[in-house]
């Protein structure tokens, strides 16, 4: 426990229990209200409810609504988190840090999956779902069998194999002793290298708008200084107007195939495409909104296409830019498209990819 | 301005520009044989009249200043939904970020709460477990304090040496604001802590339903239960209408949209105490429950993203520090990369758990600068380098990283994200 806790609890307790002034505020929260409530778990168990799932049941649900993201193998894909795997690798260069190999307590697993996932459709699982869900998750780790059936009673009995990789912060016994000093102010190194460059490896986002505040307040210094040439310059600067395209660019398709990226996680297209978190997007164009068959739309999308919402090119980029504020209460969790290039994108892509 | 002929935004003229910026520049704004135009030709807004008082009924700042913003490096997740973006540091002075650009990180996106509709439970081992409405909670006493808000893994794309060119990236996932604010001790006592009453786990109401432990010496402390920020309620995105504040301790605790708070005898280890906001170090051991944010600072201008424009010639150099034990009575700066270092002036309010403003004024001689900026707090902790850091935690801890940053600036005034021996 570190210097700052026990001073904390040494004045704690000389202060003893606390006289409370009651302020007479709030009223009992109801039996029914803290159930409906207090769903968390703790590695000893506590909260767990009645319940039970095989991770054989766990796959199919895993199949279906955890996969889009997490992986078949909890492999992931793109940067949502890996699930399994990364055993010995936490003092490696490149530790993969999963339920396998870096959690400490499946009760975490527990915790979470049904606290927030699947991502978008929270507290949408039922307890026995969310047993085989944590059951099929220590089989993807290879630390059970495919029948492996978990449940509140045997809950406690598995052990993660990383459960002792954790210490308490011990900073203030190992650091400050190095950090806690007088440091040197004059004359402290006779030579000074650059050793790392931020250029070398340069992913900063770009900043349109400040680099061209930027390279404007650098002109007017440049202008300041010598006023030659300037109108060469400006000329070159008017790029000529984006040349006119017509609606299947093979270019443009294939610039929305990259911007489809961020939708794929939850929406298939293309030959073999089915409903996954979202409908499927073949014949997307030209369709009346929320009337694909077997799909369960939010009401909000519903009730958009019967006011006659019909997906084309223009509804689908007006969708896509705000889709919260363009069909108020829908359930698609995606922020948006903010450039004008990827709206166009990927409008041609769907128009492509779904014939 | 009106020299000009129209805008040019070409790289070349860029670095040209630059070039000529090294040399000699006159001060005041250009000279001018028959005068600045600025002030011998009459401007629009000095003969017509503007827009009137109702125009803006919630004010914004002018067109001039729409580049400052937060931003977002998309590469650095999966989904903006479960993201951060990061505070223009570069563009502020003072210690107070405005609220709109206070930085953001979602675990499920912004709950948009109705307060009418939110509620705050205090449950599990209390006397008598408690509900409140947001017009209940106005009714406590509340207190005003400036806290730095600073997010355990701001800094950590940069363990592995030098990657994003800008304070903005490489420090901005920090805010600091005066909260309004609830002292959680008197809710807590409000329900009565039974005796073994040694954890809470505050909750949110949004998709993530975010939850961390906090020890109950903290809890009875200084943490507040929040519903203003600087002087207005709290943005969405900031937790409205309840958050936790927790000062000095890491940013992911302040839980946001705060709905209930159980009060327990041992902690939760959650997914954001287990498998995030855990410290990996080299040995493939992980340090649990590093709460305190270190002393730490950064210079903000000059910067990657703050170039200087005015070529040599007396030069303001400025940045911010905190520390999460507590107040910075001191910063040291250097420009030559260490070998000498020079006391900076502090300016404006010192608080503790908040962030403090420091200045170092120069003459640049337009030679190449190496900038670095070194925090001392109010416990005697100095500001370690990020090799010296490097040795205690390896380069895969992620979170608490704050090593000294440095800057290059060359001889025309462009600053890059460096590292140096």
């Amino acid at each position: 426990m570190s210097k700052f806790l026990k001073a904390l609890l040494a004045t704690t307790l000389l202060a003893g229990p606390v006289a409370a002034e009651e302020f007479g505020l709030g009223r009992e929260a109801l039996p029914e209200e803290i159930a409906a409530w207090d769903i968390d778990v703790r590695p000893d168990g506590q909260g767990l409810p009645e319940g039970s799932g095989t991770a054989e049941e766990g796959e199919v649900i895993y199949v279906e609504r955890c996969a889009v993201c997490h992986g078949d193998f909890g492999e992931a894909r793109g940067r949502w988190p890996v699930l399994a795997g990364g055993e010995d690798s936490l003092d490696s260069e490149d530790p993969v840090k999963t339920v396998g190999s870096y959690w400490p307590y499946l009760s975490t697993v527990y915790d979470y999956v049904h606290r927030a996932m699947p991502f978008g459709e929270a507290q949408s699982l039922t307890a026995d779902e969310t047993y085989a869900l944590t059951a099929y998750i220590l089989y993807l780790n290879f630390l059970e069998d495919l029948d492996f059936e978990l449940s509140r009673d045997n809950f406690a009995e598995v052990s993660l194999p990383n459960e002792d990789g954790f210490f308490m912060d011990d900073r203030e016994e190992t650091e400050f002793a190095a950090f806690v000093r007088e440091p040197c102010m004059e004359d402290c190194k006779d030579t000074v290298e650059i050793t790392k460059r931020a250029a070398v490896i340069d992913v900063t986002p770009e900043d349109a708008a400040a680099r061209e505040r930027v390279e404007s307040a650098a002109e007017e210094l440049a202008e300041a200084e010598t006023t030659e040439a300037a109108t060469t310059e400006t000329a070159e600067a008017e790029a000529p107007a984006a040349e006119e395209t017509a609606a299947p660019d093979p270019e443009l398709v294939a610039a929305g195939e990259k911007v489809f990226r961020k939708c794929q996680a939850c929406h298939m297209i293309g030959e073999g495409a089915k409903n996954r978190v979202g409908p499927h997007l073949n014949g997307i164009m030209g369709r009346t909104a929320g009337t694909l068959d077997g799909f369960r739309y939010s009401p909000a999308m519903v009730e958009a296409g019967e006011g006659g919402l019909v997906w084309n090119d223009e509804t689908v980029q007006a969708y896509l830019e705000d889709p919260r504020g363009y069909i108020k209460g829908n359930r698609m969790s995606f922020a948006g498209l903010r450039k004008e290039e990827e709206l166009e994108a990927i409008t041609a892509y769907l128009q492509a990819a779904s014939e | 301005m009106t020299e000009k002929s129209g805008p040019s935004t070409t790289r070349r003229g860029f670095l040209k520009a630059g070039l000529a910026a090294g040399g000699a520049v006159a001060s005041g704004g250009a000279a001018y044989a028959a005068g600045d135009p600025a002030i011998t030709e009459l401007q629009p807004w000095m003969q017509y009249l503007g827009d009137g008082v109702d125009a803006r009924p919630y004010g914004y700042p002018s067109e001039f200043e729409s580049h400052v913003k937060r931003r977002n490096v998309e590469w650095l997740t999966a989904d903006t939904v479960s993201s951060v973006n990061f505070t223009p540091l570069h563009e502020l002075d003072g210690i107070i970020t405005p609220n709109g650009l206070c930085f953001e990180r979602h675990h499920g996106g912004i709950a948009e709460i109705d307060p009418a509709q939110h509620r705050l439970m205090i449950n599990g081992l209390v006397d008598k477990p408690l509900v409140f409405t947001m017009q209940d909670l106005m009714r406590f006493p509340r207190e005003n304090h400036v806290y730095f808000l600073e997010c355990a893994a701001n800094t950590g794309m940069e363990w592995r040496g030098a990657q994003l060119n800008g304070c903005q990236f490489t420090h901005g996932m920090i805010h600091n604001v005066m909260y309004t604010g609830i002292p959680l001790k008197l809710i807590l006592e409000e329900a009565g802590l039974k005796t073994n009453a040694k954890w809470i786990l505050p909750e949110g109401a949004d998709a993530s339903g975010m939850t961390r432990s906090v020890p109950m010496e903290k809890a009875l402390d200084d943490c507040l239960v929040a519903f203003k920020m600087n002087g207005e309620m709290l943005r969405p995105e900031q937790g409205y209408p309840l958050r936790l504040v927790v000062p000095g301790w890491e940013g992911n605790m302040w839980v946001k949209w705060l709905r209930r708070i159980e009060v327990g005898d041992k902690p939760w280890h959650h997914r954001e105490e287990t498998s995030k906001y855990t410290d990996l170090l080299e040995n493939g051991d992980a340090r649990r429950f590093t709460w305190e944010m270190d002393a730490k600072s950064v210079i903000t201008n000059p910067s990657p993203q703050a170039p200087i424009l005015h070529g040599k010639g007396h030069t303001v150099l400025t940045g911010v520090a905190w520390s999460g034990r507590g107040t910075i009575p001191r910063v040291d700066v250097t420009i030559d990369g260490g070998k000498n270092w020079h006391q900076a002036r502090m300016d404006g309010p010192s608080l503790t758990k908040s962030m403090h403003r420091f200045y170092y004024e120069f003459d640049w001689d337009g030679s190449p600068l190496l900038l670095q900026s070194r925090a001392h707090d109010s416990t005697g902790y100095v500001q370690p380098t990020k090799d010296e850091l490097r040795k205690f935690r390896g380069e895969n801890s992620i979170y608490h990283n704050n090593g000294i940053q440095t800057w290059y600036v060359n001889e025309k005034g462009i600053a890059e994200n460096v590292e140096v021996s």
